[in-house]
């Protein structure tokens, strides 16, 4: 057996657990730094053996190691090192610096990863699990708080259930094809000429599982308040790591298992993706809590990605992949906006609250403008990359009303993020934010910098998704 | 050599756990008192896929669905232990755990 096909998450696991001990044996005080410190190198070296781990599968084939499960590591990895990065000053003046919170992080991305890589429903369901259980400790994480208790509270009574539905699903899935396998499966549902209906409400429950962890219109309803309560370095990593390990998830499944009933399932998520683009563009508007309209930002931009998985292509599936990579990295700089968002030590989110930050800080105004500007879609940003292939994917696929509905949210969606940019520059002052930690800056800047000049790194981007997806359909 | 579920067939232990499903979810959306009674309702919809597995891994002769019950049981234990100090936690802050009163964030 091929057992350094998951080295880089047995090393990830054992340095999450020995950061945990150097926490205990630490003091206080200090242990907070060190261990994020530690954590990071972790994920450093995870992410570099994650490059250099061989194909293949293993551990009676529970794990699979292929060129997509690759790139969605380093996604999620990447996603996860940005965030902790941002809380790095953050929870000192949040009192929240206690050493659990980057090793909670650490397990969650370990959880990101065995999903990334699984080959068989249980272990979908385990990697699930350990990512989910971690998020909901962290959304609860600064305890004196009651929004914070609250979010926490919403997401682990809602993730639960729908944890719930999904394994539930998994077991229909399990006794109508016979097996836990993806192999396995894809031949049991090739090999049937009518698929047992016990199979389909399988597949549909599955799909709700992962909806509702994509928070994806109509199980969406938990993001605004939980994006709201929880710490604003921790929203930065759910809004990052999780999603693309649950995308992992539905495009591996729905290609490999799933893949030979397209026809079936194709109409499902469509309208599940346009719904959520529609409701992401407008039900922001009225937000005045930037959080908030953050967090129907991501439900729109879930549902573009997932018009990529709608096309049921390889070429929709590289166009997600991109689609994820832009998203992961202007939402990560956006959030570095938000965690510099404090007045007198206080943490402020409303929009009003960045009224003349043109003036008083230009150098984070012309970073959020950057990031907003992309998610807008606006052409020379990432974001216009993203969508542009997604959109292309579809029409590809003669999907063209989902891509005239993505067309039009993304015009509705630009309303709102233009507004943001509006306050900003245009609106009388309000009193200064506080001085942001150097972490908190040098994200904004690198983010910045990666979303402006996308278009340079576009072609290895594209090759490397176009192999991931390649991947997916042999 | 006759197990129970070659007997009664695979059907009634299919419907426990549909039932026990259906009550985990109404117990979740219906209620209107207390938290505690939620947690309840997610482990009573995690063992209803409990049985789902095991009836299956019965009928099919096939070991993985037995494995996966004990992967869940285990599962099921470290989120109830997590949901349990969530509760906790959000008892100190705000002194009560009535499902009404969990409205602090709207819109």
């Amino acid at each position: 057996m091929n057992w350094t096909l998951a080295l880089p998450e047995i090393v990830l696991a054992l340095s999450g657990l020995a950061i945990l001990l150097a926490g205990v044996m630490q003091k206080r005080g200090q242990a907070f730094f060190s261990c994020t410190m530690m954590t990071l190198l972790a994920l450093v070296v995870t992410g570099i053996l994650v490059v250099l781990a061989p194909d293949g599968t293993g551990y009676g084939h529970v794990f699979v190691n292929d060129g997509f499960a690759r790139f969605m590591k380093v996604l999620s990895l990447t996603g996860a090192a940005l965030s902790l990065v941002l809380s790095v000053g953050y929870a000192r003046e949040m009192e929240i610096d206690r050493f659990e919170f980057p090793v909670l992080i650490a397990f969650s991305t370990l959880g990101t990863m065995i999903m990334a890589s699984s080959g068989n429903l249980m272990t979908l369901f385990v990697g699930l699990e350990l990512s989910s259980l971690a998020i909901y400790i962290l959304c609860a994480f600064a305890r004196d708080r009651v929004t914070a208790a609250e979010a926490g509270l919403k997401y682990f009574v809602l993730g639960s259930l729908a944890s719930g539905l999904l394994l539930y699903g998994i077991s229909l899935a399990y006794g109508f094809g016979g097996t836990l396998e993806y192999a396995g499966l894809q031949q049991a549902v090739r090999g049937s000429a009518v698929l047992p209906a016990g199979l389909m409400v399988g597949i549909v429950f599955v799909l709700v599982g992962l909806c509702f962890k994509l928070s994806m219109v109509p199980f969406h309803m938990w993001t605004p308040d939980v994006y709201q309560g929880a710490p604003s370095p921790v929203t930065a990593y759910m809004a990052g790591a999780p999603k693309v390990a649950a995308f992992a998830v539905l495009l591996r499944v729905m290609a490999g298992p799933f893949g030979s009933m397209t026809p079936q399932w194709q109409l499902l998520i469509e309208v599940v993706s346009a719904a959520s683009m529609l409701f992401g563009a407008l039900a922001a508007i009225p937000q005045v809590n930037i959080k908030r309209l953050m967090a129907y930002s991501s439900i729109g931009h879930m549902g573009y990605a997932m018009i990529g998985l709608a096309a049921g292509t390889a070429e929709g599936t590289r166009g997600t992949l991109v689609y994820l990579v832009t998203y992961l990295f202007m939402n990560v700089g956006a959030f570095a906006g938000i965690v510099a968002m404090r007045r007198k030590g206080h943490a402020v989110s409303r929009i009003s609250d960045l009224a003349g930050l043109g003036r008083s800080d230009p150098g984070l105004a012309l970073a959020m403008a950057v990031f907003m500007f992309s998610m807008a879609g606006a052409p020379p940003l990432a974001g216009f990359f993203g969508k542009l292939m997604v959109f292309y994917a579809a029409i590809n696929a003669q999907l063209y009303a989902l891509a005239a509905i993505g067309i039009i949210s993304s015009v509705i969606g630009a309303y709102y993020y233009v507004r943001v940019v509006k306050v900003m520059f245009f609106d009388a002052p309000a009193p200064a934010l506080d001085r942001m930690p150097v972490s908190v800056s040098f994200v904004s800047v690198g983010m910045g910098i990666v979303t402006v000049f996308f278009i340079v790194g576009l072609g290895p981007v594209a090759t490397a998704a176009q192999a991931a997806a390649g991947a997916l359909f042999r | 050599m006759h197990s129970p579920i070659e007997a009664i067939g695979l059907a009634p232990y299919l419907s426990v756990g549909a039932i026990l499903l259906v009550l985990g979810v109404f117990g979740i959306f219906l209620n209107r008192k207390n938290v505690i009674i939620i947690l309840m309702s997610i482990e009573l919809i995690l063992l209803s896929a409990n049985i789902n597995f095991v009836a299956f891994s019965a009928a099919t002769g096939d070991l993985s669905g037995q494995v996966m019950t004990l992967f869940v049981l285990t599962i099921a234990a470290a989120e109830s232990a997590i949901g349990l100090a969530i509760v906790t936690v959000y008892f100190r802050n705000r002194g009560s755990i009535e499902v009404d009163d969990i409205t602090m964030m709207k819109g």
